[in-house]
């Protein structure tokens, strides 16, 4: 019976791990660590919305996350302001709308998740994102890269930077809606930013750095379900608990042997 | 008279406008195959406002029309890979994985080492020939760059000019580039493109350093010093 709770919440925890993980590599680098944490609070009114209406609540959070990546890309194109100034003025008012309307019995499983709620279907649909996201992340990864080092560089070389911008945008509320049910809206952005600042403590080349990031999301996930199964407590504070103490041993590797990447 | 077999660039009444402003008035000029063009200008003149427009980056009124199919090598300013973890390797390989190595030779970088070191940890000097083999890497045959030298100290600036100079001779690629150098211009350019928002002066880069032409482009007395490491 307990393994009927603990598998599906693992196979998800380590799924959405790897594949926040991964997406998430390229949103530190982009300087978006804060965009990546926001962007997850804006599908508190889209779970909302599928409780009171009666709908699978992850396609009201995909939804959701996926018409607002698709409105910041617009207005970051249209007004030329940074995405952080957009996603700070957008995503905290969505995630006041969720708490407003989202009824009170289910807020604190929305906000921090609950491996009690996954089942095998949320693992399986959890399991296909993620490759889907890590797969097609992997084909733009090399242009969206250059479009850091250079937007002119990466134009003139034939790549369209807007296009691969909102792909990847698209891919990380994919990602973030899957990692919902486990993490919780309000930390599930955790997922995407701290795996990749601790890989990259770690990290002097792209290869090295993507897999530590994903590891470090699978390890994070995992340990945050365990955790959870085992003590009773929510499971998006014990993931995020997890995640930093992987953060601080990286620390330590790092000061103890002098890394330097 | 050239013929058109000599060109490979012709600019016709190009004119670019940035937010309403004029940045560049009615530039015309062409440019011979497998020389050197040095573009010049103070700052804000449309220097690489120019390089944009040549590279279609930015909408532009008038007619640019390169010959015969060119392959362009670019290596725009201020490019910076700041704590990125990207290696050497990796960067290159973003533009094909065969011939890297034969390209770091050709910029002076044959020490199998480099090829694992952190972009951001690189030199100014070696993060310079690193962009100059990205630019080649692909077989271009003409090769754009803006201010190549600018992170670079004097003695690195000399040798990577040397290399261009190389570069054009052997493979025959045709150079334009961006530079403030007076020296390495008259030294390692032929021809010169004085930039103020129209063209200032067109003609040979050894006239740089007669008085009348270096006030017409800055706009005051400019007394040459001698270079470091020029004649």
């Amino acid at each position: 019976m307990m393994m009927d709770v603990l598998v599906p919440g693992l196979l998800t925890a380590i799924s959405v791990g790897l594949s926040a993980g991964y997406l998430g590599s390229l949103m530190v680098l982009k300087k978006m660590s804060l965009v990546g944490d926001a962007l997850s609070h804006v599908a508190l009114p889209g779970l909302a919305l599928g409780i009171l209406f009666n709908f699978n609540p992850f396609i009201g959070a995909f939804a959701v996350l996926f018409g607002s990546a698709a409105i910041i890309w617009r207005l970051e194109r249209v007004t030329k302001l940074s995405f952080e100034t957009i996603v700070g003025a957008i995503f905290t008012l969505a995630l006041a709308i969720g708490i407003l309307i989202i009824p009170q019995v289910d807020l604190l499983e929305a906000l921090f998740g609950n491996i009690a709620a996954v089942t095998y279907t949320d693992a399986i649909t959890a399991i296909i994102i993620s490759a889907i996201a890590i797969y097609l992340t992997r084909i733009v990864y090399s242009k969206l890269i250059m479009g850091m080092i250079s937007e002119d560089l990466a134009i003139s070389a034939g790549i369209n930077i807007a296009r691969i911008n909102l792909i990847y945008l698209l891919l990380v509320s994919l990602t973030v809606a899957a990692g919902i049910k486990i993490v919780g809206s309000l930390l599930v952005g955790f997922l995407v930013v701290v795996p990749a600042a601790t890989a990259k403590t770690l990290s002097s080349n792209l290869l090295r750095y993507s897999i530590l990031s994903s590891f470090f999301g699978a390890v994070s996930g995992t340990s945050g379900v365990l955790l959870s199964n085992f003590t009773g407590l929510p499971t998006g504070p014990l993931v995020v608990v997890s995640g930093v103490a992987v953060f601080i041993a990286a620390a330590l590797i790092r000061w103890a042997t002098k890394y330097s990447p | 008279m050239e013929s058109s077999d000599d060109c490979i660039l012709t600019v016709s009444d190009l004119s670019v406008r940035i937010q309403n402003q004029l940045i560049l008035d009615n530039i015309n000029f062409k440019l011979k195959r497998g020389t050197t063009l040095a573009i010049v200008g103070p700052n804000g003149a449309g220097k690489s406002v120019l390089f944009k427009a040549l590279l279609n980056l930015i909408p532009y009124m008038g007619k640019i029309e390169w010959y015969n199919k060119v392959k362009i090598g670019y290596v725009p300013q201020n490019l910076t890979a700041g704590d990125m973890p990207i290696s050497v390797r990796e960067f290159l390989s973003f533009k094909g994985c065969s011939g890297i190595k034969g390209c770091l030779d050709l910029v002076g970088l044959n020490n199998e080492a480099i090829m694992d070191k952190r972009l951001g940890t690189l030199s100014g000097g070696q993060f310079q020939r690193v962009l100059i083999a990205w630019a080649i890497i692909d077989g271009p045959n003409v090769l754009l760059f803006d201010e190549p030298t600018s992170a670079v100290d004097i003695d690195n600036e000399e040798a990577i000019y040397e290399m261009l100079n190389r570069l054009e001779r052997d493979s025959e690629i045709t150079v334009l580039i961006i530079s403030h150098d007076i020296h390495l211009i008259r030294d390692y350019s032929e021809d010169m493109l004085a930039l103020n928002r129209k063209v200032i002066f067109f003609g040979k880069s050894e006239r740089i350093v007669e008085p009348e032409i270096l006030k017409m482009i800055y706009g005051s007395e400019i007394v040459l010093g001698k270079h470091a490491k020029g004649s």
